[in-house]
């Protein structure tokens, strides 16, 4: 990157005077201001409402705070509360859970199309179109239809389950055993698309000479795939890996529009325990200690993909 | 040392590479491939079909009378098509007022989201000023950040200032975001700097650099935000429903959700405004969707 201060044009005579320098200065104070005259419209928004709650997250936390009251210091109260807090617990399993199935079958049907699709075919652009058609579409719509399609009595899911001989299809969404993997596999039909995208990028940055030389040396597609294509995609496999993970870790409007949590609190992730304690319930510190778990969950894994990374990279 | 473990098994490398290379991987010659290439086709056809069931049954529900939703088995092709379920609906709920709602909500944060993106990513990629690398990282970071992590104090200081239940609060939650800079920051930054400096020396401000030259040279970068920005708030549910009580205020995603909680029975004129939600979406969509693609592919980061 070049410097960007605008350049004086030069002075053959003189050398660095004195005058030179205060001019100098004095560019540099108006590019400080003018730098941040173009950033200030957006922070000051972005300050007040991200910046400040995301430390006001933290702060909250240790107090003892609910809508009405003002806040007392409690110190650990709260994260001893939660340690106590089935629904806490349940929350994090639950969570767990979803991402254990989210990650890796997203990752691995992301991946797959994108190859699949990288190649030159006619009307490539449109299936690449259908795929990804569904990351477009609102939540609501996305969980209306699944519902519907998912019911246990009629649903067209479960009468092509009984017409492959499957005699006890499962109840999906009415049945605690069975509302997490209608989740995952709605969220994975919904998300995949847009990790296809990322990949058919990455993709574009594996050198064709690559796929040549291997050619030449008689590697069959799949010896291509695994010496040339994942190699050469490691950088966006590690970035797309770390996107899915943070995202299943957040999920929420889905759960929230699909299961709200139930049946039971089989489907119950931590993102919706924090909206229901404290925005439903108005327990400010008890569910900013939840987002701080959240938080801390996301930070811990993404180090790890990080350190991960970096060890491979070796 | 990957080749050789490749060659290691190359028993008869028989096409001899052609004359310049082609661009992608790709079977070549011979019977063989020519079954290959069809398998692909067909599996291909047949995945996307899978995919895109799911809005085909939607579709086809929609213009069903309520009983035969369910039928077993399955009626791909409706007995009597109830075109009337499109114009019943506006009737049963107050659609269009939901449709204008969201169209208002999204144009405004579209607009704010990217003329103040747009304008802060120049300081961030064009302007050299201590302390500046700093503050982007606070941006680049608070991205990595859950939302969910910090929805409680944002809630905390709407309630404070009395917003909750207006389109203020929704509109100021998402038109600073941090990702309209980022997204802008990563196009400015392929506009190689001369050009900016040939500006200087004509004597252009850093505002008129920016309105006069990187803007116009960044029209597809703008087409992105703007398109993942809209479609993004125009799907958001969780903000509508957290922050607007007011019927009158509710979006398409919140009127579609009470719907259906409203009717549950009412199958086909569920489908019907699930149809209705997806039609603007889907219409801007196709019509960007370049840009669309393309913004995703530059950032890879959600708005």
């Amino acid at each position: 990157m070049s410097a960007v201060a605008p350049p004086v044009t030069e002075q053959p005579s003189g050398g660095a005077s004195a005058a030179h320098q205060a001019a100098q200065k004095r560019r540099r104070r108006r590019n400080l201001l003018v730098g941040w005259s173009f950033i200030l419209p957006n922070f000051v928004g972005f300050a007040a409402l991200t910046l400040v709650p995301v430390i006001g997250a933290l702060a909250i936390s240790f107090t003892d705070w609910d809508s009405y009251s003002t806040p007392k210091w409690a110190g650990l109260d709260n994260f001893q509360r939660l340690w106590n807090d089935s629904n806490f617990w349940a929350a994090l399993q639950n969570t767990l859970y979803y991402a254990a199935g989210h990650i890796p079958l997203t990752l691995v049907v992301s991946l797959g199309l994108a190859v699949l699709l990288n190649q030159k075919l006619r009307g490539v652009h449109v299936l690449r179109t259908a795929f990804f058609f569904p990351y477009i579409t609102s939540l609501v719509a996305v969980a209306v239809v699944w519902n519907m399609l998912l019911s246990p009595e009629s649903g067209p899911v479960n009468q092509f389950l009984t017409f492959l001989g499957i005699d006890d299809p499962p109840g999906w969404t009415s049945s605690q055993d069975w509302a997490m993997p209608a989740l995952i596999i709605t969220s994975v039909w919904r998300d995949m698309g847009y990790y296809m995208v990322l990949f058919l990028a990455g993709l574009q940055t594996v050198p064709a000479e690559l796929y040549e030389a291997a050619r030449m040396d008689g590697a069959g597609a799949w010896q291509r795939f695994w010496h040339v294509t994942l190699p050469g995609l490691r950088p966006t496999t590690f970035f797309v890996t770390v996107m899915i993970t943070v995202s299943s870790f957040k999920v929420f409007d889905l759960v929230q529009v699909m299961t709200e949590g139930g049946p039971g609190r089989s489907t119950l992730v931590l993102s919706q325990l924090i909206f229901r304690e404290g925005i439903t319930q108005g327990r400010f510190g008890y569910a900013s200690a939840v987002s701080l778990m959240l938080f801390l969950i996301c930070l811990v894994i993404t180090v790890i993909q990080f350190r991960m990374q970096r060890r491979s990279e070796r | 040392m990957s080749t050789t473990v490749l060659r290691k098994d190359s028993t008869a490398p028989t096409d001899p590479a052609p004359a310049g290379p082609p661009a992608e991987p790709r079977a070549r010659g011979g019977a063989g491939a020519a079954v290959g290439q069809i398998a692909l086709y067909v599996l291909l056809a047949v995945v996307a079909l899978a995919v895109l069931l799911p809005f085909i049954w939607m579709l086809i529900s929609s213009v069903k009378d309520d009983r035969d939703v369910f039928t077993v088995p399955i009626q791909w092709i409706p007995e009597e098509f109830k075109w009337e379920n499109f114009t019943t609906i506006w009737t049963r709920v107050p659609f269009a007022a939901y449709l204008g709602n969201s169209f208002l909500l999204s144009i405004v944060i579209t607009f704010l989201q990217v003329l103040t993106g747009s304008f802060a990513a120049y300081g961030f990629a064009k302007m050299r000023f201590p302390g500046r690398d700093l503050l982007f990282t606070g941006y680049i970071a608070t991205i990595a950040v859950p939302w969910q992590a910090y929805m409680v104090p944002q809630y905390v200081i709407m309630q404070k200032f009395g917003l909750v239940n207006s389109y203020t609060s929704l509109i100021l939650l998402q038109a600073f975001g941090a990702f309209g800079v980022f997204l802008m920051r990563q196009f400015y930054l392929t506009i190689p700097d001369e050009i900016s400096e040939a500006a200087r020396l004509d004597g252009l401000t850093e505002y008129g650099i920016w309105a006069r030259i990187v803007l116009p040279l960044s029209k597809p970068a703008l087409a992105s935000l703007a398109l993942l920005t809209f479609v993004n708030t125009w799907n958001d549910y969780m903000g509508p429903f957290i922050y607007l009580t007011d019927n009158r205020l509710w979006t398409v995603q919140l009127g579609l959700r009470a719907f259906i909680g409203q009717y549950d029975a009412e199958s086909a004129m569920i489908m019907t405004g699930s149809v209705l939600s997806l039609a603007p979406v889907l219409a801007v969509f196709l019509l960007g969707q370049r840009y669309f693609v393309r913004g995703i592919a530059t950032t890879g980061v959600k708005g």
